[in-house]
């Protein structure tokens, strides 16, 4: 046997999701759409004979070729199965036919690369609902496992499970293609496609599921995904540039954010040796590339404010600036969190009572968000009201990490 | 909730009101902070547009001057679409925009919504 049984422990699953998802989506673009199924089909027996043939044999010398060579074959003889079916079956059935071109399976770099973007393209299509779009896309383009994905969306096997199916039956029967879209429609369609990448991005940075490792791959694969797309010249938009630096900035304090319990640290309270310089580098290096051209879209101006959270010393011009960007975020798009955290920099720039002032206009007495700031604010000016928010806010959190950063703050205070 | 478009004026001609560089400087952050207080509160509607000094006015009998309303002092500057509860409150919010400190006025209309 090559290895000991622990490395092979290790080494497996994350060689099975890698490899996993290279080769789906080769074999997506080679089959197409409508079967979607005959692809994983033939990329899961691929690994379940992975399974049982090292399990008995050991490690072969080279993992990812022994993969290549058996999905290919595999493929070969589902191909071969598949033209018995047309040429004796199909007829006597009376369906229209498909050819199943004999073309051997290129699982170079290259196509691989390109097999992954256009089938985002695909799968990101706006007729599927926004959460179908980000399922098939972990299960697909990043090789998790449903039961991994219903764990990150705190949902059960069966939901996700369902919301897969549907998902393929509808690019199914509205005749999907996998292919890159025309030049002139890809600034629309990459709006999709970018709104779903973004959302698992989100999905990996705030999810409440206890698996830290878990999260960190989800925010990992957002960046390979969203990363393809700007290194391709027909995708590489100026907001593209945007989203990756801004995934890059979050990420950087990824290990920053929680304890080992899951509970949230605050900003101000963060270590920053934890910070990765690495990270925050690259995402320099994506805003620069962003600011060509004249367009600043929602993900240029939270790029901007990631940017400056990367500067840990406060000062008035770092602030101001937070404050200007988020009016402008607000002002093209609205949202509760967006909203709060901008009282937050008003709050570093004209003091805690005209932040309390203007939070109290926010109409957002429903959300626990709204009752931590409030908590934050209120310490030290009136620590009672502090103490009142912060245990609405612990009443109306959804998740145990929550509520113990919530219970937290609250030991805090006493 | 209604939506109300806010019409903002002043006096761009007379010489002793215009505002110089650096209050205009100061005023564009106004502005913003304005703006993203009203966004904040989810009430802005449309972010609206500021309006050139060049325009015409077209009377009946095809008759074309240059603009904008020339026989008045005032011109519009600019316009912004927000949500309110009432006409009382979208005054309310208007009470802290910055084209007041520079001797201008915010006319506000109710927008009567389209019946399909």
């Amino acid at each position: 046997m090559k290895g000991s049984s622990l490395q092979e422990n290790e080494l497996l699953p994350h060689l099975f999701r890698t490899e996993y998802r290279k080769i789906v989506a080769v074999l997506a673009r080679h089959y197409g759409l409508e079967q979607l199924s005959i692809a994983e089909d033939v990329a899961s027996d691929t690994f379940l004979t992975a399974s049982e043939t090292w399990g008995l044999k050991g490690l072969p010398e080279n993992p990812v070729a022994w993969l290549y060579t058996v999905a290919k074959n595999k493929s070969r003889d589902q191909l071969r199965r598949m033209a018995v079916f047309d040429k004796k079956l199909r007829p006597a059935l009376k369906t229209e036919t498909t050819s199943y071109p004999e073309t051997d399976i290129d699982l170079s770099e290259q196509n691989i690369r390109d097999s992954q973007l256009q089938t985002m393209f695909a799968l990101c299509d706006p007729i599927l609902p926004l959460e179908s779009q980000v399922a098939l896309t972990l299960r697909i383009l990043c090789g998790f496992g449903i039961d991994e994905i219903a764990d990150a969306f705190l949902t059960n096997r069966e939901t996700i499970s369902k919301r897969l199916t549907r998902g393929k039956e509808k690019l199914r029967s509205a005749n999907i293609r996998i292919g890159l879209p025309a030049t002139g429609e890809i600034k629309q369609r990459i709006d999709a496609v970018l709104t779903s990448l973004y959302l698992l991005f989100n999905e990996g940075y705030y999810s409440s599921s206890r698996d830290n490792v878990l999260r960190k791959d989800f925010c990992l694969e957002a960046m390979r995904l969203t990363g393809l797309l700007a290194e391709n010249e027909q995708t590489a938009l100026p907001h593209v540039d945007a989203l990756l630096a801004l995934m890059c900035y979050h990420a950087s304090r990824f290990d920053a954010r929680t304890t080992e319990k899951g509970e949230i640290i605050r900003y101000d309270e963060q270590d920053i040796a934890l910070w990765n310089d690495e990270l925050i580098s690259t995402g320099h290096y994506y805003l620069n590339k962003a600011s060509r051209g004249k367009e600043l879209s929602r993900y240029h101006l939270e790029a901007g404010i990631a940017y400056w959270h990367t500067i840990k010393n406060d000062s008035t011009e770092k602030w101001e600036s937070i404050l200007q960007l988020y009016n402008q975020l607000l002002c093209l798009n609205y949202s509760p969190l967006g909203a709060l955290n901008r009282t937050y920099a008003l709050s570093k720039i004209e003091g805690k009572r005209a932040a309390i002032e203007e939070a109290e206009k926010l109409g957002l007495t429903k959300n626990h968000l709204y009752h931590v700031l409030l908590g934050y604010l209120y310490e030290n000016i009136d620590n009672q009201k502090a103490k009142a928010h912060l245990n609405e806010a612990l009443f109306l959190a959804n998740t145990e990490t929550e509520k113990n950063g919530i219970r937290r703050e609250l030991t805090k205070l006493a | 909730m209604n939506e109300f478009l806010l019409i903002f004026r002043r006096d761009y001609k007379s010489a002793e009101t215009q505002p110089s560089p650096e209050q205009l400087q100061k005023m564009m952050k106004e502005w913003q902070n304005w703006m993203g207080n009203i966004a904040a509160q989810n009430k802005l509607v449309n972010s609206g547009n500021r309006l050139s000094d060049e325009g015409k006015v077209v009377k009946p009998g095809s008759l074309v001057t240059d603009g904008p309303y020339v026989e008045i002092k005032e011109a519009i500057g600019g316009y912004v679409i927000i949500r309110a509860e009432s006409l009382e409150e979208a005054a309310e919010i208007s009470k802290s925009c910055p084209i007041l400190k520079v001797g201008g006025n915010v006319e506000i209309r109710t927008i009567i919504p389209m019946e399909m």
